[in-house]
């Protein structure tokens, strides 16, 4: 134990030179840059929310991204098409999401491992496909644009970047706290028990297949909070934000920034939005950069950034 | 080492400090700092090559003023978009607000100009779409910072349809197009003034983006129809002609469409089963206008292909913009002054041929009708008729048209 947290210790100063950084800097950063950070907070939510499936229950989701879009959807579909004010917005971008989640844990929590992949893969692709065709709702391929902004909805002081950026930090603060005590909890024990050996938890008379579906539909939950952030920050979603393409790069953001951990998917989502950002407008071959980072990662760091130094464990 | 003074050397000296004396001068001139232009469109991806073609008669027109306007450099800086609508949001915010760009331009698909125009207005950037031809654009959801210098989705589609009826003698059609808000928007116009002649869509046939294969497509054609109208785009273009005559359809059935179906970014890739199809756009290469002749014959020396007209849309859009930025002497930092003058603005001598914007913010141009000929071993769209100054809102009052919902599937 005296081992482990020796090397445990290079993280704790990080983490709170991390959250001053978050904290200070946006005044003294460019609009632009505050953009990117209020990006990485928010995908930080969602990053997280997945690494409760992926590093704490060892459910790989390749479908997470569904959730996320489709509260954004909630939120863009009431936001325009009706009307609704800025909390029924939310509420039924929230309970949109999070009833999904629900829904599909019924379909999903019944199996493991690379049919689970399978699963949540297929039924990704089938919000994509809904987004998509479900054009009276949705708009298509053209998406939905003019979504209310913020500001003007709960009456910020100022407007600009920086207090919508501080909301979205303290969204990602709440979110980033309740998940911490989430997986600290006796529950979040079992979800990693379940992740180290499912047999021997249910011979222990724990319920996994509840457990299993609790923390699907939680990830869900926080997934459709992050979801609902972007809308707002956005303005505008399209079929892009729900694809397959977007729950893989949601799903390299885990496994790049270290799963179980819940800080490194958020260091994750980080690098892949400055990567996605900065390096592209240097080069269009961007995604050969993020791929060798990728490569090395896996060589160097096969638990990711965040849980370098590391042994492997379990 | 030893250094010495040799005359190569000295020489070589004093062209450089002439260089730099130069340079100095040359910035000094230049009191007043670049204009910013900032432009995007797909440059990797299934659309780069129309995202290239785009470019490329920008960066010409650019090259003949010398990428000065109103006494003042232009800095031209291209982002790629993707053509992902996300993406190019991303790529927009970088070119407001970190490059700072006073204007804007670019976009190819419906799907990008969707999702950048409510961004661009609240940034009060004004911005030129010069070939997103997405409908609502620049009628229900119109923004009074975008211009649009290129067309709307149904615009040549009303004339035609009319003309299909009455001059082609067309009574009953299958359409076949490509399953997103272009295509409805083109076969909605089409179907509305073919109908209301009195013509009759049997049937109407929608393939995916992505589409492969039009054997199953092509299977569900009644053989007795007088037409197919077809409306795609690259390589489903080139596709969907080869099947057309596998399938022994062509001579049977007379084949119609909209002008990306025949456009010259796939019809050199085209061979003898394109001749005779009949299509209408704003502007074919083959336009036999003085303008365009000059146009299309530079566009080709410094390309070596022929001009499609996605490069001619930014050509035009790139001497509308450059227009409105003389007409208020380059004083791009009033943006107000600079969106009202690219409405004001009337540019001489375009490829297409005359164009005035609407009070809407889209053009009212000629649309052309062409036919696909074999001219000199080429093929190209010759004009066989032309409509001249065609509103977005066809002969319909823009009142009674904006009342009515957008076409759709």
């Amino acid at each position: 134990m005296a081992e482990r947290s020796a090397q445990r210790a290079w993280r704790l100063p990080l983490v709170v030179l991390l959250a001053v950084f978050l904290l200070v800097s946006p005044p003294f950063l460019s609009a632009y840059w505050v953009g990117l950070l209020t990006q990485v907070v928010i995908l930080g939510i969602l990053a997280m929310s997945l690494d409760l499936l992926i590093g704490y229950t060892g459910l790989p989701s390749l479908g997470h991204a569904g959730f996320f879009g489709v509260a954004a959807y909630g939120v863009g579909v009431l936001s325009t098409t009706y009307h609704a004010g800025f909390w029924a917005s939310v509420a039924g971008g929230f309970l949109v999401g999070t009833g999904l989640a629900a829904l599909f844990g019924l379909i999903v929590s019944h199996v493991r491992d690379v049919y689970f992949l399978m699963i949540t893969m297929a039924l990704g692709m089938v919000l994509w496909g809904l987004s998509f065709r479900w054009i009276p709702v949705t708009g298509g391929d053209n998406g939905i644009s003019g979504i209310p902004r913020l500001e003007a909805l709960v009456g910020l002081p100022a407007s600009g970047p920086i207090p919508f950026y501080y909301v979205a930090l303290a969204v990602f603060t709440m979110c980033a706290g309740l998940m911490t005590l989430l997986v600290k909890s006796p529950f979040g024990l079992t979800l990693q028990g379940i992740r180290e050996h499912e047999p021997r938890m249910r011979s222990l008379g724990f319920n996994t297949w509840l457990h299993g579906y609790l923390s699907y539909v939680s990830a869900g939950a926080f997934a459709s909070i992050a979801g609902i952030m972007w809308a707002y920050y956005n303005g505008f979603v399209s079929p892009t934000y729900l694809d397959l393409t977007a729950s893989s790069e949601l799903f390299l953001m885990v496994t790049l920034g270290g799963p179980a951990t819940l800080v490194g998917p958020v260091i994750g989502a980080g690098a892949i939005v400055i990567l996605k950002n900065v390096m592209s407008a240097y080069t269009a071959r961007w995604l050969l950069i993020l791929g060798i980072i990728y490569i090395v990662t896996i060589l160097w760091a096969p638990q990711g950034l965040w849980n370098l130094g590391q042994r492997r464990s379990g | 080492m030893e250094l010495r003074t040799t005359p190569v050397r000295l020489s070589a000296i004093v062209v450089l400090v002439l260089v730099c004396m130069g340079a100095f001068i040359a910035a000094q001139t230049d009191s007043q700092p670049p204009i910013k232009i900032g432009f995007m469109v797909p440059l990797s991806g299934g659309n780069a090559q129309n995202g290239r073609d785009i470019l490329n008669g920008f960066m010409m027109y650019l090259d003949e003023i010398g990428y000065r306007a109103g006494g003042r450099r232009i800095d031209l800086i291209v982002e790629d978009d993707e053509a992902i609508p996300a993406v190019g949001l991303t790529k927009a915010r970088k070119l407001i607000e970190r490059d700072e760009v006073h204007v804007m331009a670019g976009a190819l698909l419906s799907s990008t100009g969707y999702a950048l125009a409510p961004y661009i207005t609240s940034m009060k950037i004004p911005m030129v779409y010069p070939v997103v031809s997405a409908d609502d654009l620049t009628q229900r959801r119109r923004s009074e910072w975008i211009v649009r210098t290129g067309w709307s989705g149904s615009q040549p589609n009303h004339a035609f349809g009319e003309y299909a009826y009455r001059t082609l003698g067309i009574r009953s059609v299958v359409t076949v197009a490509l399953d997103y808000a272009f295509g409805w928007e083109s076969v909605g116009g089409f179907e509305r003034t073919f109908a209301a002649q009195g013509g009759r869509i049997r049937q109407k046939i929608w393939v995916p983006i992505s589409v492969h294969d039009f054997a199953p497509y092509l299977a569900q054609i009644p053989r007795d129809v007088d037409a197919v109208y077809a409306l795609l785009l690259g390589r489903s273009a080139l596709q969907f002609m080869r099947q057309y005559q596998e399938f022994g359809l062509k001579g049977r059935v007379k084949l119609i469409g909209g002008g990306t179906t025949t456009d010259e970014h796939v019809l050199p890739f085209m061979g003898d089963e394109a001749i005779g199809t009949i299509t209408a756009l704003h502007y074919s290469a083959a336009l036999d206008t003085p303008a365009n002749k000059t146009f299309a014959e530079t566009y080709r020396a410094r390309y070596k292909k022929v001009p499609s007209y996605y490069s001619e849309s930014m050509y035009t859009g790139g001497k509308w913009l450059i227009a409105a930025i003389n007409a208020i002497d380059g004083r791009v930092e009033d943006r107000q002054a600079l969106v009202k003058a690219l409405k004001r603005v009337k540019p001489e001598g375009l490829p297409r041929g005359p164009v005035e914007l609407d009070e809407y913010g889209n053009p009212i141009e000629n649309v052309y009708i062409r036919r696909v000929d074999r001219v000199n071993g080429q093929l190209q769209n010759t004009v066989i008729d032309t409509f001249p100054r065609v509103s977005q809102f066809w002969t319909f009052a823009p009142a009674d048209y904006l009342r009515e919902p957008l076409y759709a599937r």
